[in-house]
């Protein structure tokens, strides 16, 4: 589950624990209060790390469990926080037949994370997506705005060593 | 209130049934039986599987009987081609994603998913996996074997985990193909806050979840001659033993047992139905000198692991409230590794105690520091539960409806009623009032049975003017029904003086260590009733009934441990409990 245990320290502030517990509040003893209590937490956040999931299910008064099965049924929740540079792999069809896969794997390899994940330092995360709309560079890879077309898996390291 | 009828046919034949009953329910009444997978009623009802369909007229697709209530003239068919169809091919998906090792599974002939190939007649499974379908083995905690490969993800272990003990600490994670049964985060279970009941392990269909087998160790022990075999069950394992022989629910095997506890090679034979009746004279002085000399109450029994390490991760505002007896288990333990090892001039480690129990925490509980005894020994060695020693019987070549009934060795396995009836809920509290009520009154005035606090309710209560002071008391089995009463006791709405608290609904009877029971049986039957029944015909056919009366009891007070309470009862019988953290991180 590369999506469910960051390793990225947890640094919350006061200010955006103060904020969730307004959110709980609101949101206590009424049905169906998980999602936009989550929701909401992603926005503050920016990611639900287990610390974040604990505060929603003491919060709550739910169990852990339910919350994280929540978190980690919908593909619009993220358990890791997005890096300092934020790598997007483009799996569209396009890229896709042009070689992506190739290309994603040489960033796993590289920076030893799948998709979905960071690296300890906080500096790289890695996402796969689905076209960007360059697909006469096929195949392409985004790093922050920076896009990078017509890749081969070689090239993958030197681009990544730029980023500092 | 009268009770509103419906009459409705069932593949033709007319039933007539209360409102709100499910077709599955009224089917059976009527002679037929509904196959279903993911229904355990009063736990799981959610209609998930789809195994259970059938077709209503009228309706515009199958549905699942297991949901859906009855109404007037409805007509329903239980074995039409299209149901039969639908259900062969659920099975058949279900069974593609299965690992199916039936020979060397766990579960093996006790599986329902097996039972259910069979009912429907698969044959051949005709479509491939989408699963490599490898062993996914999560054995961290010391109760407890889960293999998500042989998991349906019927959700029976999650309903009973959240909703009938209100832990929680397993749930569906993922989505999709990825969907699989784990904790949050997937932490190990060892991880988390699981009271180690062992409910789901009973609650399961499949050899997805099973104890921890101990056997091995146990026979390890027996072979090697260096080591003074001791054993003994707890009170409910006599009236649910034999349900892992065919025999009928709520039969008491408990001379069979015995016997075969010694066919088995155990050096003695002794009975933790008499570290009962300590935990009595320990809990009943504890009891009434908190009553009488302003000590904290309500005063709440500590027999229960599963309760244990509930409150010390969800109650630990209740800490001092508990009783600091350990389990009889404990006691019985505590005393072969000093007074029996003393008597009889064996070194303390050379003795090896196997306790068989009704329930898997007491796998956990024995692992315990605190439990320790001050000659440094563990008091337990291994506990296993009623399942293994069925196993262990069966794996020996014993025949165990052949077996002459025998009897406890005499030093730690004379009892009383009052110990019988430990294992079911309620059992603790009345064995309790029989010594703490006599010594108040005295022994003409006092009653010898208190049916207030007997029965399968989930919350009992009951009061009892003794002079200058009511005595009110609360029994609750089942964490959901303990968290129930403990929410009362702290908004004041419900004030006790003593309380009897288990982790398993209906308490050992019903422990996560007991024979398993098919879901088609637990759903029409009330096993725990009929197990409970078996105990108080034993209790009632005794001749000695309250716990002081144990002659072994006193003897041993006053040979060895002097007044209950006292100094040297304490330092091997009681400890104490800490606050244990609910999460790992924070």
């Amino acid at each position: 589950m590369p999506n469910c245990k960051t390793v990225v320290p947890f640094r919350g502030t006061p200010e955006q624990q103060a904020r969730l517990t307004q959110v709980i509040e609101a949101h206590k003893g009424q049905p169906g209060a998980t999602m936009p209590v989550l929701q909401a937490a992603q926005e503050i956040y920016g990611y639900l790390p287990e610390e974040v999931q604990i505060m929603v299910a003491e919060g709550l008064d739910i169990p852990l469990s339910e919350v994280y099965g929540v978190a980690s049924f919908y593909a619009q929740f993220t358990m890791n926080p997005k890096g300092k540079y934020q790598i997007s792999v483009c799996l569209g069809t396009a890229c896709y037949v042009k070689g992506a896969a190739a290309i994603l794997n040489a960033v796993e390899q590289k920076l030893g994370i799948a998709p979905g994940s960071i690296t300890p330092d906080g500096k790289f995360s890695l996402d796969s997506c689905r076209c960007v709309g360059a697909c006469g560079l096929a195949p392409v890879m985004m790093i922050n705005n920076d896009v990078y077309g017509r890749l081969t898996p070689d090239q993958v390291g030197p681009i990544l060593d730029m980023y500092k | 209130m009268e009770q509103k009828m419906v009459t409705l046919r069932i593949n033709d034949i007319p039933v007539t049934v209360p409102a709100g009953t499910t077709v599955l329910e009224a089917a059976r009444s009527a002679g037929f039986n509904i196959p279903s997978l993911c229904y355990l009623k009063g736990v799981n009802e959610i209609g998930a599987c789809r195994i259970c369909v059938v077709e209503v007229k009228g309706a515009k697709s199958l549905v699942a009987s297991c949901v859906y209530p009855v109404s007037e003239g409805m007509e329903v068919y239980t074995n039409t081609e299209k149901v039969r169809k639908s259900r062969r091919l659920t099975l058949e998906l279900i069974l593609s994603n299965h690992r199916m090792d039936c020979l060397t599974c766990s579960r093996n002939s006790h599986c329902e998913l097996r039972q259910l190939a069979s009912d429907l007649g698969i044959d051949a499974v005709r479509y491939a996996g989408g699963d490599d379908l490898l062993p996914r083995i999560e054995d961290s905690a010391p109760h407890l074997v889960r293999d998500n490969s042989k998991c349906v993800l019927c959700r029976r272990c999650t309903a009973v985990c959240r909703q009938t003990q209100e832990v929680g600490v397993i749930g569906p994670n993922d989505r999709g193909f990825d969907t699989h049964i784990g904790c949050a985060f997937d932490r190990d279970l060892a991880e988390v806050d699981c009271v180690s009941c062992g409910q789901c392990i009973v609650a399961c269909p499949t050899g997805a979840l099973s104890e921890k087998d101990d056997t091995g160790k146990v026979l390890a022990a027996l072979a090697d001659p260096t080591k003074h075999v001791v054993v003994g069950p707890a009170p409910s394992v006599r009236v649910t033993l034999g349900e892992c022989f065919g025999m009928p629910i709520g039969t008491n095997v408990e001379g069979k047992m015995v016997t075969a506890l010694r066919r088995l090679g155990f050096d003695k034979v002794f009975d933790v139905d008499n570290a009962a009746d300590f935990t009595i004279l320990e809990e009943g002085t504890e009891f009434l000198d908190r009553l009488q000399n302003g000590g904290t109450l309500p005063l709440i029994t500590s027999c229960s692991p599963g309760w244990i390490r509930y409150m010390e991760q969800h109650a630990p505002d209740m800490i001092h409230n508990v009783s600091s007896c350990k389990s009889p288990q404990q006691m019985f333990g505590s005393l072969v590794k000093t007074y029996y090892a003393e008597k009889m001039g064996i070194e303390p480690q050379d003795i090896f105690v196997v306790s068989i129990m009704p329930c898997t925490a007491k796998k956990y509980e024995v692992l315990r520091e605190e439990q320790r005894l001050p000659n440094g020994c563990m008091p337990v060695d291994v506990s296993l539960t009623t399942r293994e020693l069925g196993r262990m019987i069966t794996q020996a070549g014993l025949l165990f409806d052949h077996l002459p009934d025998g009897e406890f060795d005499e030093m730690l396995g004379v009892s009383t009623g009052a110990a019988v009836i430990f294992g079911a809920t309620g059992g603790v509290m009345e064995a309790a009032l029989r010594t703490v009520v006599e010594k108040v009154v005295g022994a003409e005035m006092a009653p010898l049975e208190y049916h207030e606090v007997r029965g399968m309710d989930g919350v009992k209560e009951a009061s009892y003017d003794l002079p200058g002071k009511t005595v009110r008391v609360c029994v609750a089995s089942g964490l959901h029904n303990v968290k129930l009463v403990l929410d009362g006791v702290r908004s004041g709405t419900m004030q006790y003086d003593f309380i009897e608290f288990m982790a398993c609904p209906g308490g050992c009877i019903n422990g996560g260590g007991q024979p398993l029971q098919h879901a088609d049986v637990r759903n029409f039957t009330d096993i725990k009733a009929l197990r409970a029944a078996a105990l108080y015909k034993q209790d009632e056919g005794m001749t000695l009934r309250r716990s002081h009366q144990n002659p072994m009891v006193n003897a041993i007070y006053q040979e060895y441990l002097g007044e209950p309470g006292g100094h040297k009862a304490h330092s091997l019988l009681h400890c104490s409990y800490i606050k244990q953290k609910k999460y790992r991180v924070n």
